[in-house]
């Protein structure tokens, strides 16, 4: 697949391993410079400086051919905004946007744009390890310590 | 009528004072403390501190009877949200959003709202009106609420791609329509082999997507 990731924060430059490690093409885009360091050094997609929610910044992503995008910025209206142009211009089938304001995440989903929210995912997760409820996450938590265990060996 | 300002920066402050000195009703809501408590002190009680892009403060401003939102703040994206939730949440018969990047204001009608105003545009409007006519100029007056389309008015100049053309070779794009042109007083119609010269004034009607291709075409 084809993905344009907006933001390489912590949880955007982990993602774009992950994908690149997968053979997706990735392509991530952030508006600063210092912040492509945060991905892994084996890194072999694509970094582009510039912002996300600019018409010509997203095509020179290549947001025209591409299957996927998510937007990780800290900005919960910059994320929609991109995500939104990504779908209602650029008709790219699989959006999704960070929104950590709950009730922005599900009124955006309710118009048809992917959300999730840190706040409620995080949130729920850890209630649930509080009241020992295994169910809740047990697939999630596995796979995450898999993915920290892998990159501490790296270091 | 009421109205809702979402961003208290030096345009919102303006416009709350011009529409209370027109005896309108205002809510402005700005999320910056100290700048709240300026405008409170400023304008009276018509200041909510808080942030304008969440559902349940715009229902605090009782957007859900206002007339119109407007949001003014300094960031797109922040006024696309606040223009979207005020639409969707508080069912706002109108609502006008500023975009910084005039660029946006495509993609904001694209996402639903169809009034934008860009201060980049309004302002080249005013030094392109003010241009000698020589070079020919070429003007957007106005946008048609509702229709992607808009309203433009161009004068040929001398050394302008369209002097010399006729209408059917400009190469205009689908969808344009040349309402009329203005020849030394009086109007012709805009037929295919009429040919245009320096001086002529044009009306158009283009898609506003298509602006800066109608421009290349008649100014360059």
């Amino acid at each position: 697949m084809k993905i344009v990731i907006v933001g390489c924060g912590r949880v955007g430059a982990f993602l774009a391993g992950l994908l690149d490690a997968g053979g997706h093409d990735v392509t991530i885009v952030d508006l600063e410079r210092a912040a492509f360091r945060h991905l892994p050094s084996d890194f072999r997609g694509t970094t582009l400086l510039g912002n996300g929610t600019d018409l010509e910044v997203l095509r020179q992503a290549g947001i025209d051919k591409a299957d996927a995008l998510l937007t990780l910025t800290q900005g919960d209206n910059r994320n929609l905004m991109s995500a939104q142009v990504a779908k209602e211009i650029f008709g790219v089938k699989h959006v999704i946007a960070k929104v950590n304001d709950p009730i922005r995440a599900n009124t955006y989903r309710e118009h048809g744009i992917g959300t999730f929210s840190r706040t409620t995912i995080l949130g729920t997760l850890l209630e649930a390890m509080l009241m020992s409820d295994p169910e809740v996450g047990k697939t999630l938590m596995e796979r995450a310590r898999a993915h920290e265990a892998r990159l501490a060996e790296q270091v | 009528m009421y109205f809702v300002i979402a961003g208290g920066g030096e345009v919102g402050f303006h416009l709350a004072k011009a529409l209370l000195e027109a005896g309108h009703e205002i809510m402005l809501i700005e999320s910056d403390r100290r700048r709240a408590t300026f405008i409170q002190e400023q304008l009276g009680s018509v200041v909510l501190n808080a942030p304008a892009d969440e559902g349940r403060y715009q229902l605090e401003a009782g957007c859900q009877r206002a007339d119109a939102v407007i949001a003014v703040t300094g960031e797109d994206p922040a006024n696309l949200v606040i223009c979207q939730l005020a639409k969707w949440k508080c069912r706002v018969p109108r609502v006008i959003a500023r975009v910084n990047d005039p660029k946006n204001e495509i993609v904001f009608k694209t996402l639903g709202i169809d009034e934008t105003i860009s201060s980049t545009r309004v302002l080249m409007n005013v030094i392109e009106q003010e241009l000698p006519s020589a070079g020919g100029g070429f003007l957007p007056l106005m946008p048609l609420t509702g229709s992607h389309l808009e309203l433009i008015e161009a004068e040929i100049g001398p050394n302008t791609p369209g002097a010399g053309k006729s209408i059917g070779s400009l190469g205009l794009p689908r969808g344009t329509a040349i309402g009329g042109i203005v020849r030394r007083g009086s109007v012709l119609h805009a037929d295919e082999d009429v040919r245009l010269e320096v001086g002529d004034r044009l009306v158009i009607l283009a898609p506003t997507k298509d602006e800066s291709e109608v421009r290349k075409a008649l100014a360059g």
